[in-house]
């Protein structure tokens, strides 16, 4: 039973040609493909390649009206590893709040306290970049993470993102993109966080 | 049906349904992908239409005048130092009537160079002689967008559909895009009368002589003056056919005891009614939203302010060296009521700085004062800027971190 019962914010970081700002669409079209209130927009800064890029996405019940960006989400999406030294990546994030991070090292490497996620015990790695070069042939690794998260918030089903999907890409790139959800699903445990999703 | 659309996406399909003939338009930021996305509607065969590519915004609405003036349906879109560069030929589109449509994507002029949102552009061809409609949300825009037609064929007056770059142009959101055939009902084939045509030849354009200027601009005036009745009754009308109205002139809402008013322009508008509902601490609030600020409904704005003690007039632009631009046209416009409110004249947001829900609160605390203060650029962050740049008002240095960390 997916539900959502008070507002969820996600904030996602990744460089420019992540694709940081599909990932927000994507997420945000599934939820709406679901009958669900939603929003996502970019915080652009130069619009370059490499450069730190922040996306936002609320997802609600009800319509959502206001416009400011996310300050405090429920959980984190980081595209690249890096990030993770930049001390304000966590700013703002609910206490609970749950950080999806694509590294191919193992979750229990970021909850030393080194990091800056701070010992936080709800990390989960993805070895999002590698599954990506695997199934897509390229190292894009934002679908990747959008199907470990409704894996693991069970927010959406899986069958949202595939819609949302077909709505944006065809053909091949399609193909492929379906396969890789499909197997990032199975490498990861389901419902983890529902308990952040439904609190 | 709701769809899920980046609002540019969407201001793009809108276009579409209202069938313009010729389009030209100049790319920049956050315009690009309301354009991007016509070009790909016409390269798709989805759009049919003339779509021309120039060489700067001057060219884009030099073009559109020539093909409205010839009696083509036309569009175009453009921001910022676009709206400065096309700025000459606005005034001349409006001045000799040429009804025609376009959006401009909100966003800050430089220098500083910004590429984010605010509201300086539009107001700087305020007095072009256009009509200007804001938008709060990308549902208003895309219905503000197919009213607009509407307005500017029948007032022949050319109508800016102001809509908040990024905030709103870059946000996907669910949005009902009208069937072709509501659209094709509400908005009839576009007949200029005063068309060029080479079987009965006409000048435009041409000198007008002390003797014959001022009646120009009194007729001018007097057609945006009477373009308010065509306003509400576009809106009425499109409410009839799809059940959304956009707030005709201007909406307020809120409790009828409130002595508290904030009147906005564009998008900020959904975070402060938001944020009405999460500090229900507060005094009872009325928010207005301005939709036409031109021309601009005096009447309806004295009606909405009975009964207020209080009005905030919140802006994303100002006047240097004055103030506020919105403000002070709220002054006059309410002088003389029986009792007029205080009106207390803030800016918030200039470069896209961010707008958080206290906002909201900041502002009830900074109307709780003897008199109102001297204008304010209400999240400036004093401490960010040399002691000797900080101005004599430095009232308003209180918590500002809180609000404007952006």
């Amino acid at each position: 039973m997916y539900g959502i019962m008070t507002m969820i914010e996600v904030r996602i970081h990744g460089r420019g040609g992540q694709g940081n700002v599909v990932a927000a669409y994507l997420l945000a079209t599934s939820a709406i493909n679901e009958g669900w209130h939603a929003q996502a927009f970019p915080a652009f800064g130069a619009e370059r390649r490499g450069a730190p890029v922040i996306a936002f996405v609320r997802i609600n019940h009800e319509p959502i009206k206001r416009r400011c960006q996310v300050a405090a989400p429920d959980f984190l999406i980081i595209q690249d590893e890096a990030l993770m030294n930049i001390p304000s990546i966590t700013d703002g994030l609910k206490p609970g709040g749950s950080i999806l991070l694509n590294a191919s090292k193992n979750s229990e490497h970021y909850n030393d306290g080194n990091t800056a996620s701070n010992g936080n015990k709800n990390l989960i790695t993805l070895p999002a970049t590698q599954l990506a070069q695997q199934y897509l042939g390229r190292p894009v690794p934002n679908t990747a993470l959008l199907s470990a998260f409704l894996r693991l918030t069970d927010l959406l089903p899986q069958s949202s993102l595939i819609q949302s999907l077909e709505e944006r890409f065809k053909g091949d790139l399609l193909d492929k993109n379906i396969a890789l959800i499909k197997a990032t699903a199975e490498s990861i445990p389901n419902q983890l966080w529902k308990e952040t999703t439904n609190a | 049906m709701r769809k899920a659309l980046e609002g540019s996406q969407a201001i793009a399909q809108t276009v579409a349904l209202c069938r313009p003939q010729v389009v030209a338009a100049y790319p920049i930021t956050p315009q690009t992908h309301i354009v991007e996305n016509i070009a790909k509607l016409v390269a798709n065969g989805k759009m049919d239409c003339e779509l021309v590519s120039v060489e700067s915004e001057f060219s884009a609405a030099s073009l559109v005048l020539g093909a409205a003036s010839a009696g083509s349906r036309t569009y175009t879109a453009s921001a910022s130092q676009g709206i400065l560069l096309m700025s000459e030929v606005l005034y001349n589109i409006a001045g000799l009537r040429v009804p025609m449509v376009m959006t401009c994507a909100n966003r800050a002029i430089s220098a500083p160079l910004s590429i984010w949102n605010d509201q300086q552009d539009s107001m700087a061809v305020r007095d072009a002689g256009w009509i200007q409609l804001y938008c709060a949300d990308n549902q208003e825009a895309v219905d503000t967008t197919i009213q607009a037609y509407r307005i500017a064929e029948a007032t022949e007056l050319p109508v800016m559909v102001c809509m908040d770059g990024f905030t709103l142009t870059h946000t996907l959101e669910p949005i009902e895009i009208p069937e072709q055939e509501l659209v094709d009902a509400y908005l009839p084939a576009f007949e200029f009368k005063r068309a060029l045509n080479s079987a009965n030849p006409i000048s435009i354009g041409t000198l007008v002589s002390p003797d014959h200027y001022p009646e120009a601009r009194h007729s001018h005036h007097h057609a945006l003056l009477d373009a308010l009745d065509e306003i509400t009754a576009a809106d009425k009308d499109w409410e009839n056919l799809s059940s959304r109205s956009t707030g005709g002139l201007l909406s307020a809402d809120g409790p009828e005891n409130a002595r508290i008013g904030i009147l906005t322009l564009g998008s900020i508008y959904g975070t402060l009614s938001e944020a009405r509902d999460e500090y229900d601490d507060l005094p009872a609030t009325k928010l207005i939203k301005l939709r036409a600020y031109r021309p601009f409904p005096v009447d309806a704005l004295r009606i909405a302010c009975e009964g207020l003690t209080d009005l905030i007039v919140l802006e994303r632009a100002l006047s240097p060296g004055f103030g506020g631009i919105v403000s002070s046209e709220v002054h006059a416009a309410l002088a003389g009521m029986s009792t007029t409110p205080r009106i207390h004249s803030f800016a918030v947001g200039l470069g896209g700085r961010d707008i958080p829900l206290e906002i909201y609160r900041k502002l009830h605390q900074q109307i709780d004062v003897a008199e109102p203060r001297p204008f304010t650029i209400i999240d400036v962050a004093l401490d960010r800027l040399p002691v000797e740049d900080r101005g004599n008002n430095r009232v308003a240095v209180t918590d500002n971190h809180e609000v404007s960390d952006a």
